[in-house]
């Protein structure tokens, strides 16, 4: 296990490398001067040459990138182009909005899309079923922030119980960031409720044909202790496999979701970043989210071991 | 067991009650604002964004300002003497200015802020032209020694919009103009809490105890600048429907300009006031690239302005007449310089005449590149207007759509369009940038060092001279209409409107001055 470990964090480096390739030489290829940004509408050409000599910019593109992986390679992420501090300060302040809703939603999801796929999987073909199959279909098609701003017009303005936007630091104040929480956990976990729940319906119905489970039966078991001991355990590896992959699409719903709520996390600092071309910001978060991605999906694979005791590595 | 996670429990709640409760009393009033954008950049001097400058008015103090009927009166400065030559200004601060820290504003300060200003300023490099040296009188006199008379003297120490030359502690004016500055420390009448404020998040700002501001009343951005809350917030909010809600359900409460198209939403809302803060308002414009085909040809530059109808353009971005005005001066109707151009220019299009100029050009229908930008509400709908009535003029126009910032990269391009250049695109002013010939970037035409676009007319700098070294305020006026009627002649850029953005606030705040710029002094909340 450990070798295996190792091998997939060793397994890191590369991926990395091809996205600080990829990432670097996307942002300077696309159209945007961050020096014209900054130097403001009234500046004058001369002006916005001068501040592209102070930021670097106006080096040749792989002396720029020798200097930035450099820095890199000694932790050094570099000063945020507009924002005065660096980018490991930034990434610092912004992330814990970004993991409090990443966390409220993987939670919300999980625990409403698991029970729901395997009702709809005990109960084949009835009302319920229907209703699973249909809230998904729903959930994949309708756009986050039409379902975030319906939640808004319901219970934060017409109802009042809930605040419109806004985030308080979990250290503040508990309970206003818990109500602050509630409205783009549940807008992202949409989504997310669609693809686990259709998944798990798939998979528990696949496996509630297996002879194990009619044996289970045969023995007497409830049918609480056959779904849930029996069945979703063993459905649960391709359940797994979808959570992970679905961290790209939680990472995605945060850029959008933040926006619309007004999360000062990492998704609207990417977005902020990307808009004014703030090139040091953009390729740190880039290659953090990768680091996250990489990593969630390595736990993935180690908890498949827990589930299914003939997975080994 | 189940006993110890009731207390528990109930402590947990307990504190959460007792920590919600905490800072609210302790803040006092706050008002909380959203900005039309995001505040990333804390040196006023170094970008020319609004947020940037309004940040600055938090913090920093000025020499002179503007007051509501845009006269320029003393702010920090006690009294100032003008040599009968009209060369030596002295300068006297008021008693008792104190830089956030303690310390006392002092000559040496003004100076070098005024340096770092006039460095990155296009009305103070005007200015430091003209000066020969600054001369320390004593800790809180200061003399400006000029070449030769220069007309605008207070109108740019008083100039209220970017870059508003504001004063810093000479510590921190030393700063590389280029740079940006490290501190915040000002003599304004709030002071920036660093601790507190968050980018991206919020900006926090306290009521400076120790300010003196000035006895008389607060008038624009001059007067006493008196804070009558206890901390502003300013919240980042990048969503404008989310301002409105947000608005609407009192967790904000002033919007500094909402889209014109929430407007009726707010008017709907009860506890909510629309007001028009700004007065002056906007001004439209249109830019064309005078070193490319085929608007380095004048009379296709003239056929261009032909072919323009404000009311078009006014309708489809503003949309409400309340919120806008036909106005065909380049100096902002209302103001001591507007003078309307001939004519029905800018009011009916010449179609035909127009035409007719293309075809005496010999204008070979290679298509216009126009910048549509898509991200700035207010200016998205004005590339496709220009595109219907050039075409009506006689022209081919090639719309390209991109985000402003783009944009604003893309017309540093001075190549050809195949090289990635470009020929038109449009942008917008605050209007109190725009009230004279020296003021407004659009009017200067000295070729490569001139704003995007590089006009090069030297009979339009000379008379941008004179109007720079022209005391008497009667002949100044009539050398701004010269200019004007010289920028037509040319058809040096198209101005296409005049335009209104109200702000939003809680029926409870009162006081909001008018200015050009939203101030937070006098501001009160009940």
């Amino acid at each position: 296990m450990l070798d295996f470990i190792a091998r997939r964090l060793i397994a890191i480096i590369p991926v990395l490398g091809v996205v600080a390739v990829f990432v670097f030489l996307m942002l300077r290829l696309t159209p945007g001067d961050p020096a014209a940004v900054i130097a403001g509408d009234n500046a004058t050409s001369d002006q916005i040459a001068d501040i592209r000599t102070k930021l670097g910019l106006d080096e040749p593109i792989w002396t720029q990138f020798a200097i930035w992986i450099g820095n890199v390679l000694q932790g050094n992420f570099g000063e945020s182009f507009f924002f005065k501090k660096t980018v490991a300060e930034l990434i610092a302040q912004r992330v814990e909005p970004t993991l409090a809703l990443a966390i409220c939603t993987l939670v919300f999801a999980v625990s409403i899309s698991v029970p729901i796929g395997v009702m709809a999987a005990y109960r084949q073909g009835s009302l319920i079923d229907k209703a699973v199959m249909g809230f998904s279909v729903l959930g994949f098609s309708v756009p986050g922030f039409v379902i975030g701003y319906c939640l808004i017009y319901v219970f934060a303005i017409e109802l009042g119980w809930l605040p419109v936007q806004g985030y308080v630091r979990i250290g503040v104040n508990f309970w206003q960031f818990a109500e602050r929480m509630v409205l783009p956990s549940l807008t992202l976990s949409v989504g997310f409720v669609a693809l686990i729940s259709r998944i798990t319906r798939a998979s528990v119905l696949e496996v509630l044909n297996e002879d194990y489970i009619r044996t289970a039966r045969a023995k007497g078991l409830s049918n609480r202790v056959v779904l849930m001991r029996h069945a979703l355990r063993n459905a649960a590896v391709p359940i797994l496999t979808v959570i992970g992959l679905g961290i790209a699409i939680l990472i995605g719903g945060a850029v959008v979701t933040e926006s619309v709520f007004g999360l000062p996390g990492l998704g609207r600092l990417t977005v902020e970043a990307v808009l004014s071309r703030d090139f040091p910001t953009i390729q740190t978060v880039i290659l953090l989210f990768s680091v996250v991605y990489v990593v969630i999906n390595l736990l993935i694979d180690i908890s498949y071991t827990l589930f299914d005791p003939r997975i080994r590595y | 067991m189940r006993k110890v996670m009731k207390r528990t429990l109930a402590a947990m709640v307990a504190g959460a009650i007792l920590s919600s409760a905490g800072p609210v009393l302790a803040q006092g009033k706050v008002v909380k604002f959203v900005q039309n954008g995001n505040l990333t950049i804390l040196d006023p001097i170094w970008t020319t964004a609004y947020v940037t400058r309004n940040h600055g008015y938090f913090v920093y103090d000025t020499l002179f300002a503007s007051d509501e009927n845009n006269v320029v009166k003393p702010q920090m400065v006690d009294k100032y003497e003008v040599s009968a030559d009209k060369t030596v200004w002295t300068f006297t601060l008021r008693d008792g200015l104190e830089w956030h820290d303690g310390k006392p504003v002092t000559s040496e300060d003004c100076i070098a802020s005024i340096k770092r200003w006039g460095a990155r300023d296009s009305m103070g490099q005007k200015l430091l032209d003209f000066v020969k040296e600054f001369k320390e009188v004593n800790p809180t006199t200061f003399q400006m020694v000029l070449k030769e008379p220069y007309g605008l003297v207070l109108d740019s120490l008083g100039k209220p919009s970017s870059q508003v030359p504001f004063m810093m502690p000479k510590r921190v004016a030393d700063t590389d103009p280029f740079k940006q500055i490290d501190s915040q420390i000002g003599s304004g009448p709030f002071v920036y809490v660093n601790a507190e404020s968050k980018p991206g998040e919020k900006h926090v700002y306290t009521k400076n105890t120790k300010y003196k501001p000035r006895a008389e009343p607060a008038s624009g951005l001059a007067g006493g600048k008196v804070v009558k809350v206890d901390r502003v917030e300013i919240i980042e909010m990048p969503d404008p429907q989310q301002q409105v809600n947000a608005i609407a359900a009192g967790e904000i409460d002033v919007i500094e300009q909402p889209p014109h198209d929430l407007i009726p939403l707010l008017k709907k809302e009860k506890g909510v006031t629309l007001y028009n803060w700004n007065p002056l308002g906007h001004q439209f414009i249109f830019r064309m690239n005078w070193l490319q085909p085929p608007f380095n040809n004048a009379k296709i530059r003239e056929a261009a302005l032909l072919s323009i109808r404000q009311e078009d353009y006014l309708k489809a971005t503003v949309g409400e007449p309340e919120f806008y005005k036909v106005c065909t001066a380049a100096f902002i109707c209302g103001t001591p310089n507007a003078v309307n151009a001939p004519g029905d220019l800018f009011v009916k299009p010449n179609f035909e005449k127009s035409k007719a100029l293309l075809k005496e050009a010999g204008y070979d229908g290679t298509p216009i590149v126009l910048l549509q930008s898509t991200t700035l509400p207010v200016l998205t709908n004005m590339a496709p207007v220009t595109k219907a009535l050039l075409e009506q003029g006689g022209f081919k126009v090639d719309m390209q759509s991109m985000d402003w910032q783009t944009v604003v990269t893309r017309r540093t391009n001075k190549g050809p369009v195949g090289q990635g250049g470009w020929n038109l695109f449009h942008t917008f002013s605050v209007a109190a940038d725009i009230l004279n010939p020296i003021s407004t970037s659009y009017m200067v035409a000295n070729g490569d060092k001139a704003w995007f676009g590089w006009p090069n007319d030297p009979e339009m700098e000379k008379l941008r001279d004179a109007y720079a070294k022209e005391t008497d305020p009667v002949k100044n006026k009539e050398l701004a209409a010269a200019v004007q009627a010289r920028a037509l002649q040319t058809a040096q850029y198209g101005w296409v409107g005049q335009w209104y953005g109200p702000g939003a606030m809680r029926s409870n705040i009162s006081g909001w001055l008018k200015a050009p710029v939203p101030v937070m002094w006098n501001i009160e909340k009940k």
